[in-house]
């Protein structure tokens, strides 16, 4: 076990480094950083251009570039952000934190709703609770999370206020505007909208894995024999059937990441929630390579963690897999 | 059989209707629609009407009727939908089948690549792959300009391909060890003979599983792409279901209500309606998918 992690994480930096090569290639194509520079920068000198481009490694050779860029990013010697010359560091790890915020909050409650759904769904296939939940899933993936938030924003915040005098829910930030300190009540009605619109894709899509694995459980030999020992059915259900259901839905959930984020990115941007989306949104129109470049090493790191996790989960969960 | 088992599926049977009735009133357009795409309905002031006689379901900021706008929308999300399913179909069918088949290196290659990209949040993916594509000179003739409905197509069928062609890989890989494969090569077919004649035609099923929900993906696609503002431009003639929804962001707060529920309620009637068919066409064609119920 120990030795299988050491030779994932062993490919797991050559596949880091590929990726990052990529991603770099693909910038360096998109949205040509030096250009970008000098539209927002329309005065800069000869030698400030040839400053930046010295510290981004946005060197004519891409190989050559990539790895001053490297180099330069290891040793945490980074550029910073083309606009206004903010440091890259402090912005990303504030982006960071927020959307992890976000992201825990949403995950948890969708996660969590959505096997409760999944496992009433499958206690009685074919039932009306079946059917509904079945169907709900089903509406809730179908909606793309932008239709979802403008529709609750028009809901709970506009039309809210209009009937009631004051809105639900506040639908931008973190906070209200000059409010400064941490107030957990405030920060939690702030946060609900975004949460909830992400949630709804978790749920919509976990209780469909929760239900189709837990059916696939109670339909194997070793729940029968377990009834059959005497055990009560509801120790039968929790100890033999869930147990074994979760196995395949935590594997699954350590490989949705990406959508996960991808979620989040869009609703941070519609809710103006300060984390990893917007900061992409923003650095991407702007062309802003110092921002960018960092915001995508995150990402793909943590991609590729959650893979690896995924498949240690998968061996140590289920014994009946042998890794080497 | 497959056939009686999709019509067993009511709500497909439904969604099929729904999309039908959908494509006749869009492709009619001239006579369904009110109004042309950019035409006002009345003599200013005129913007931001609430539904009524003349625009049943309201205008825009420059009083356009949403009812109209909505038709011809629908009309280009349905074709960018359509066209670039196809593209990415035909594409992801042949890798997979190739790679299926073939198996070794390009096999392990071109997973790995798939794997990657679906790994990664979709919008981000999409936008970086956007941009090279508009950046690349090369490509211009085919592409055409960066916020043409022509790119969009390009785009999505160049995007779309990875997920199909994992379906069919994995229904080539489970194909090919079958005797009548194995019959085939004996009697010395040849490799693309095998692959156009044997195991394209018995993967009809997912393949056309994939091409429903490439064309969910595609509007869905296209509608994410105008909402945070990279999605075809407004042209003379034309509009499109994320162009319209696009604009419902700013009456959210202003609560013009129209313009946000209407657009997002077509959007979310022809996904729902095409992903039904989909997954009914699903439990049509694959026997073992038995649902319990």
């Amino acid at each position: 076990m120990f030795r299988y992690i050491l030779r994932r994480l062993a490919w797991a930096i050559p596949t880091l480094l590929i990726v990052t090569f990529l991603v770099y290639l693909a910038l360096r194509i998109g949205t040509d950083p030096v250009a970008s520079y000098k539209r927002v920068n329309p005065r800069a000198t000869r030698a400030k251009v040839q400053q930046y481009i010295d510290v981004n490694g946005l060197d004519p050779n891409f190989v050559k570039g990539y790895l001053t860029w490297l180099r330069n990013f290891v040793t945490g010697d980074w550029a910073p952000s083309i606009k206004g010359r903010r440091e890259v560091w402090p912005a990303l790890k504030d982006a960071m934190a927020n959307t992890l915020r976000l992201g825990t909050a949403a995950t948890v409650v969708g996660i969590f709703f959505g096997l409760i759904a999944g496992v009433f769904a499958a206690l009685r296939p074919g039932g009306k609770r079946d059917v509904f939940i079945n169907t709900s899933a089903f509406v809730g993936i179908s909606i793309p999370p932008f239709i979802s938030a403008i529709l609750l924003q028009l809901l709970f915040a506009v039309y809210w206020q209009r009937w009631f005098g004051e809105s639900l829910f506040p639908t931008s930030g973190v906070y209200p505007p000059g409010h400064s300190g941490f107030d957990l009540p405030l920060m939690i009605r702030y946060m609900v909208l975004p949460t909830i619109v992400v949630a709804i894709q978790i749920i919509a899509t976990y209780s469909r894995y929760m239900r189709s694995s837990l059916l696939d459980v109670l339909n194997s030999d070793y729940m029968r024999t377990a009834r059959s020992k005497g055990i009560s059915e509801r120790r039968v259900l929790v100890k033999h059937g869930m147990r074994n259901a979760l196995i395949p839905v935590v594997t699954i959930a350590a490989l949705d990441v990406g959508s996960i984020v991808g979620g989040l990115i869009i609703t941070e941007n519609i809710f103006s929630y300060p984390g990893m989306g917007l900061y992409f949104l923003k650095s991407f129109g702007e062309g802003d390579f110092p921002l960018l470049m960092p915001w995508m090493v995150v990402i793909v790191a943590s991609v590729l963690l959650f893979n690896l996790i995924a498949d240690i989960s998968y061996a140590w969960l289920d014994p009946r897999i042998r890794l080497e | 059989m497959a056939f009686r088992r999709f019509v067993s599926h009511k709500a497909a049977v439904a969604s099929c209707g729904v999309i039908l009735a959908l494509s006749l009133f869009v492709i009619l357009a001239p006579l369904t629609a009110r109004y042309g795409v950019n035409q006002s309905v009345q003599a200013p002031p005129n913007s931001f009407l609430s539904p009524r006689g003349n625009a049943w379901l309201g205008t825009d900021d420059i009083g356009r009727d949403l009812y109209s706008r909505l038709i011809f929308g629908i009309r280009v999300s349905l074709l960018i939908g359509l066209a670039s399913a196809l593209i990415s179909v035909t594409l992801g069918s042949l890798i997979g089948a190739v790679a299926g088949f073939r198996g070794g290196k390009f096999d392990d290659v071109m997973m790995r690549v798939t794997d990657l990209f679906l790994a990664f949040p979709f919008l981000v993916t999409l936008l970086v792959v956007r941009n090279v594509l508009g950046a690349v000179p090369w490509l211009k003739p085919l592409t055409g300009e960066m916020n043409s409905v022509r790119f969009i197509i390009v785009l999505f069928g160049i995007f779309g391909w990875m997920g199909v062609a994992r379906i069919v890989r994995g229904q080539v890989l489970s194909l090919k060890e079958r005797e009548f494969v194995e019959a085939a090569r004996a009697v010395g077919a040849s490799r693309r003979y095998i692959i156009s004649r044997h195991l394209l035609p018995n993967s009809v099923g997912p393949i056309m599983v994939a091409l429903t929900f490439s064309v969910v993906g595609a509007i869905i696609g296209e509608s994410t792409l105008a909402f945070f503002g990279y999605g075809p431009q407004a042209g003379d003639g034309a509009t499109s279901l994320g162009i319209l929804v696009g604009a419902a962001k700013g009456a959210v707060q202003t609560g013009f209500w129209w313009l946000a529920v209407f657009p997002c309620f077509a959007l979310i009637v022809i996904a729902l309606s095409i992903n039904f068919i989909g997954d009914a066409l699903r439990d049509a064609t694959d026997p073992r998918l038995d649902r319990g119920a």
